[in-house]
């Protein structure tokens, strides 16, 4: 009977294991792999290229600015719904949701129909003349679109927990809203702030479909890592292409070590 | 009148919380609002505290209408239910946050502080947090942070819900005395009827959003103004066909009664005193209650309860026993009357 | 205007400051990103007739794509049904090394850019690649093929089932389990009979979400699908091509045609979460 069981379970592990090998293991190793196929030089090389320089700048541009603007939206959106009650709560939370389960090419496909050269808001872009689609500013709002909801969503659960006696208490003390953030509401939230942030940035580094469609693949102008990973597969430069995207892979990696970590604070703020 | 609240009415819903409410308060007096969960106790303290807006009423603390004031500037401490303490902050830090919201100086904000802290005996305890203190050592600090600004009206919200019974018993007396020696008029609210008559001055009885009967806690208890007042304090039976008792006789406007265990004594069959006012009944239970014996007694198709001390000759379940009600109170929709046993009065010569 | 001020008025009982502000940059923010340009759609769709509309939605490479995107969807979300139920067994009730690397690992379908996920698994799956070439020796292709396209769309969706079960299985109560073996019932027995209904309702989430987020994914998909027209075709690749010939109308239906699909997917899984659950509790 025990004997039995043992086998189930050591047969059920290895399932999982082989599993896990075969989708996700191998083809990590794959990048890694044939990144370095042609040896160091090659390898080095197709990262110290220009372009493969300019896509990491406008990445990482695009990260900081993104995560910067979803942390404020998240503080603020998560603070007005969990610390008030007011109708329509849960249609704003459902709206706040919703680029989390469009297709990121119509994420894309929406900024161009209103900045695009059919857009409504054309006409008014053209006076002044400024470039949203095919230009940065494009990359930096698509990639905002489709991360919108991370930080929001991590901090909803977090406060609600810790409810709003606290805040109440302070407000009744005279307070005022800067104080009470800073002073109550932060200490209880950072950490989970900071696992929202850290979901922000690894969706933010490799978005690709929304990206693709607005940013008009101008190199060393609107190509970001992802995009430029791309540009060199259908090249069929492929050793440049993996080594590109280990760059990538090891941002990855680094942020679910950071993941890991923070999320174990979080749990244990939570106790 | 220091605190005073007229006409005041506020609606959830379709749910009236406070249906034409009228009181005030005096000066220095600790007022204890009891009642039912969803009586309104709770809305009428944060109506005052203004954390709630009435529909229509006025509100005035020392003279003034505050209706339209924020709660903030109405002058008064707040002690949350469960205290609300700022997890984050040390104890020294909880309690000087209203006044550094005040902008006040450092070294008055210190002297305050320690002030506070040794009046609710938590001295060394400055650099603590939340966590590591106990539930009547929470309390204690939600009360000190209440009250360094120097309010003026202390609200409490159900100050010793998440207390463990144990503690209870003895922080009630610590509040009242320190409430006394602080000497600011204080209003909390209780659905524990205990410790409402323990700690309370004065009592408010709330009941479906209105006030059934304010008082002094013996004044409540002997007088009792509405049924709901009289079933509310003390252990109360209530018995139909009342008029079928011994010595009791039928009063037109009312068809119930309520007897407290105070007012049946029981004694053994051919021990009693007073064998033409007494009543045949059955013992069907007896519970034993620490300090004396709870006795469940089937008389006349009801059940009522009597105090039996653990002296007295035990009593087992079944047994035939005899018992003399010497008073109840008679009551209808609206109105209570007290009434003796006219055997027992008629027949003065007996009496002791 | 005046109304839609009335909705967002907070009810009384509330003394915390900052509700305007916050509401309002929340509003604004969220008006801006994202509910403008969704409106967008529907400000471009103006223009289209009824009959334009219906015959580019049912354009027959446009069906072909429908159907490729909804049955590779379907097949991936089911495959990680059972194996994230699995996945998730194993990891919150057996011990074994390497655990918690294992458990880090599920994220990375999270983590990983898609182009990179895309590229990496049509090499692997090529013929020239570590699997694609033990299968090429039996004249199996995997790569540009709707099998390629099930593999990646698998990849992404792992995390969702697996993340969705574990906390469930976490705090299901282990006395169940032992009461049910305590009283002879087979192992198997267990997982069906009590296991199993507790965590349906999450692994069925899990399912909804894999299969919603499988139709409209494209970095992963878009490079081992190899766009054969009524072959390979994915339903976002055929929008992009559309956008590349610069027919917004075109783009912009089918595109309306995915979010009704996500839509309907993600109110019946909440349908059937609730009917489960409700049959659970009586």
């Amino acid at each position: 009977m025990k004997q039995k069981r043992k086998q189930t379970q050591w047969l059920l592990i290895f399932i999982g294991i082989v599993f896990i090998t075969i989708m996700l293991v191998l083809p990590l190793a794959t990048v890694l792999v044939y990144a370095l196929r042609q040896g160091w030089n090659a390898f080095y090389g197709a990262i110290n290229d220009d372009y493969t320089k300019m896509a990491l700048s406008l990445t990482l541009k695009t990260t900081i600015v993104v995560v910067m603007i979803n942390t404020l939206f998240g503080i603020f959106a998560s603070w007005a719904v969990t610390k008030y009650r007011f109708r329509i709560k849960h249609i704003l939370t459902t709206l706040i949701d919703i680029p989390f389960s469009i297709s990121p090419i119509i994420a894309g496909l929406v900024f161009i129909l209103v900045f695009g050269r059919i857009g409504w808001a054309y006409p008014f872009l053209e006076k002044f003349d400024i470039s949203i689609v095919f230009a940065t500013p494009g990359v930096h709002i698509v990639t905002i679109f489709v991360t919108f909801p991370f930080v929001f969503r991590e901090l909803v659960p977090i406060m609600t927990a810790q409810g709003s006696d606290e805040e109440s208490a302070a407000a009744l003390m005279g307070a005022g809203w800067i104080r009470i953030f800073r002073k109550i509401t932060f200490p209880h939230i950072k950490w989970g702030l900071l696992y929202g942030m850290i979901l922000c940035t690894a969706r933010a580094l490799g978005e690709f479909g929304a990206v693709s469609v607005v940013s008009g693949h101008l190199r060393g102008k609107t190509v970001t890592l992802p995009l430029h990973v791309e540009i060199l597969f259908n090249e069929f430069k492929i050793t440049s292409a993996f080594a590109v995207s280990s760059i990538l892979v090891i941002i990855a990696v680094i942020i679910l070590i950071m993941r890991n970590i923070v999320e174990y604070r979080v749990k244990k703020e939570e106790r | 009148m220091y605190v005073e609240l007229r006409n005041i009415n506020k609606k959830f819903g379709n749910f009236q919380a406070a249906d034409n409410i009228s009181f005030s308060i005096e000066k220095g007096s600790l007022i204890g609002l009891l009642g039912p969960s969803g009586s309104g106790k709770t809305t009428i303290l944060r109506l005052i505290a203004g954390l709630e807006d009435p529909d229509s009423g006025d509100i005035f603390i020392d003279g003034k209408r505050v209706n339209d004031l924020e709660p903030s500037h109405r002058g008064i401490g707040f002690v949350f239910q469960n205290y609300a303490l700022f997890r984050y902050m040390t104890v020294f830090d909880n309690i000087a946050f209203g006044l550094e919201v005040q902008k006040k100086d450092k070294a008055y904000i210190k002297k305050r502080v320690s002030e506070l802290i040794s009046l609710i005996g938590l001295g060394g305890l400055e650099n603590r947090r939340p966590h590591q203190l106990s539930g009547g050592q929470k309390q204690r600090v939600a009360f000190a942070r209440a009250l360094a600004p120097n309010p003026a009206l202390l609200l409490l919200d159900e100050p010793f819900a998440a207390i463990d019974a144990k503690v209870r018993k003895e922080l009630r007396s610590w509040l009242r005395e320190t409430i006394n020696k602080v000497g600011i008029t204080s209003i909390f609210v209780t659905h524990d009827q205990d410790e409402a008559v323990e700690v309370a001055d004065k009592i408010i009885i709330t009941n479906h959003g209105r006030i059934e009967q304010m008082g002094t806690p013996v004044d409540i208890y002997k007088n009792p103004t509405t049924p709901f007042a009289a079933k509310f304090i003390g252990e109360s039976s209530t018995i139909e066909n009342y008029y079928n008792l011994h010595g009791f006789s039928r009063d037109e406007g009312y068809d119930k009664a309520i007897i407290r265990p105070e007012f049946v004594s029981i004694s053994k069959l051919g021990k009693e005193i007073y064998p033409h006012a007494s009543e045949q009944g059955i013992v069907k239970e007896v519970f034993f209650r620490g300090n004396m014996l709870e006795v469940k007694i089937s008389i006349a198709d009801n059940e009522i309860i009597a105090y039996r001390s653990l002296e007295d000759e035990e009593l087992v379940p079944g047994e035939k026993i005899s018992v003399l009600i010497y008073r109840l109170y008679l009551y209808n929709e609206d109105s209570v009357r007290l009434i003796e046993n006219e055997i027992l009065t008629s027949r003065p010569e007996f009496s002791i | 205007m005046a109304k839609s001020i009335l909705f967002f008025k907070k009810k009384k009982g509330n003394i915390i400051p900052g509700f305007g502000l916050s509401m309002g940059i929340t509003i604004t923010m969220l008006s801006l990103i994202v509910l403008i340009p969704l409106f967008s759609i529907i400000i471009t769709l103006s223009d289209t007739t009824l009959e334009d509309f219906w015959q580019i939605i049912s354009d027959e490479q446009t069906i072909a794509a429908y159907k490729v995107s909804l049955t590779c969807a379907g097949i991936a979300a089911a495959v990680n049904f059972i194996f994230g139920i699995l996945l998730a067994w194993i990891l919150t009730r057996y011990q074994f090394p390497m655990k918690r690397f294992v458990d880090g690992l599920i994220e990375l379908p999270f983590a990983l850019p898609t182009a990179v996920a895309g590229i990496s698994l049509t090499t692997l799956y090529s013929d020239k690649g570590w699997i694609g070439s033990i299968f090429s020796k039996w004249d199996i292709k995997i790569s540009y093929t709707k099998t390629g396209i099930t593999i990646a769309m698998i990849f992404i969706g792992i995390p969702f089932v697996v993340r969705s079960i574990q906390p469930v299985l976490e705090k299901l109560d282990l006395q169940y389990e032992e009461a049910a073996e305590v009283m002879g019932a087979s192992r198997f027995c267990i997982f069906r009979r009590i296991v199993l209904p507790e965590i349906l309702p999450a692994a069925l989430a899990g399912f909804g979400l894999a299969f919603a987020r499988s139709i409209g994914e494209y970095g992963s998909v878009v490079f081992i699908a190899g766009n054969i027209p009524y072959e390979t075709q994915i339903t976002p690749l055929i929008i992009m091509n559309k956008l590349e010939q610069f027919n917004y109308s075109a783009a912009t239906s089918i595109a309306l045609v995915m979010l009704i699909f996500a839509f309907i997917i993600l109110f019946s899984i909440n349908l059937l979460q609730s009917l489960i659950s409700r049959i659970a509790n009586g």
